[in-house]
């Protein structure tokens, strides 16, 4: 094989690209149904911080994966430099 | 009947505002009443493709805001008298789109034209949510590339659960465009052959737009690549598609450069 691709110069990649979206995409749609609940906890959670911390609402990132045995909900917020002084200024002033 | 029709992708950089421009024109050309619309907040960029940047006065955002009325914000193609252009905002304050403020400025869009083609912004985020909302059909624009494959499936994905049609239990009619397609390299098996697209998206296709270098010469000089240089390979696919948006029927084949006589001398591959 390796021979022919010696002298055929080039190797077709386009099959494998097309067999990893398959297996990939089959399991994306299943999960398909989740992408609502996640779209709920963002904002939920989005909601919850931004009562205490001003937020980006584009830096807040919620992602589900799902493994064999357990599943990982994982959620990473950025949030802005001495953000702890601003809360606690804003609680002096209060 | 108007019909709203969002061009999208999920994947940046695939030809979504190329596409936009080169069909707005195509569909002008046929006598169509056609606005291009721009959902782009903060990065807009099909004012400079259909070269009108330096005629953006009013935008997008200020006709949802009640600043300005939407013929003041509209702008008239200077080559085509019937084909318009509602820019996006520069400035980065995206939430200034409600669902309704969108919703009441397509509405006012309907009465004017028969086409509104919304060019969506990259990325599955309120921006591109909102430009398919009110669609009635939908261009998924795709490289032959595994990760635009991809996120072209999960658009295709939103684009039945998200949009005002799919929540009413309609259908948004939906269509592939294959854009930087390289027929050679397909037929050689180094690159996703339409074939394979196809059976993976489970869509129907729109058209096939091979790669060239008239699509960069076209947006170089600000003019949908339709009008730059309707012979060239990319135009006359892009124009084919329009007439299947029009309800022609038009084979499907891949337009190829036109080799000129030293090219066929020496036999050169085009692209």
């Amino acid at each position: 094989m390796k021979l022919l691709r010696l002298f055929g110069g080039r190797e077709a990649t386009a099959p494998v690209a097309r067999e990893r979206l398959q297996i990939l995409l089959s399991h994306e749609r299943g999960l398909l149904g989740q992408t609502d609940l996640l779209v709920t906890l963002r904002e939920e959670i989005l909601a919850v911080v931004s009562k205490h911390i001003q937020l980006d609402p584009d830096k807040v990132i919620v992602k589900l994966d799902r493994g064999k045995t357990v599943s990982t909900l994982e959620v990473d917020i950025e949030v802005p430099n001495n953000f702890d002084k601003k809360v606690a200024e804003r609680r002096m002033a209060g | 009947m108007a019909k709203v029709l969002v061009v999208t992708s999920g994947k940046g950089g695939v030809g979504k505002t190329t596409t936009t421009a080169a069909l707005g024109a195509a569909l002008a050309q046929s006598g169509q009443n056609v606005v291009v619309v721009d959902f782009d907040v903060g990065l807009r960029n099909l004012d400079l493709v259909m070269g009108a940047e330096r005629r953006v006065v009013f935008d997008l955002i200020n006709v949802v805001q009640g600043v300005a009325k939407l013929p003041q914000a509209l702008i008239r193609d200077k080559r085509l008298e019937n084909l318009w252009l509602l820019p996006a905002s520069q400035t980065r304050d995206k939430d200034a789109l409600t669902d309704e403020g969108v919703g009441r400025v397509i509405d006012e869009l309907r009465s004017r034209f028969d086409w509104i083609l919304c060019d969506s912004p990259a990325g599955i985020e309120r921006g591109a949510t909102l430009a398919m909302r009110f669609a009635d059909e939908a261009i998924i624009v795709t490289n032959p590339e595994v990760s635009s494959v991809r996120d072209s499936d999960r658009i295709i994905g939103m684009l039945d659960s998200k949009t005002v049609r799919a929540e009413r239990g309609e259908r948004v009619e939906k269509h592939i465009l294959i854009t930087r397609y390289d027929p050679g390299r397909a037929a050689r098996g180094e690159m996703l052959n339409i074939d394979d697209i196809l059976e993976i998206l489970a869509t129907p296709l729109l058209g096939i737009i091979p790669e060239s270098q008239d699509v960069l010469k076209a947006s170089n000089v600000g003019t949908p690549v339709t009008l730059n240089n309707a012979d060239s390979a990319p135009a006359r696919a892009y124009t084919d598609a329009s007439r299947r948006l029009l309800g022609e029927q038009v084979a499907m084949v891949v337009p190829a450069e036109r080799k000129g006589f030293m090219d066929r001398l020496l036999g050169r591959r085009a692209a």
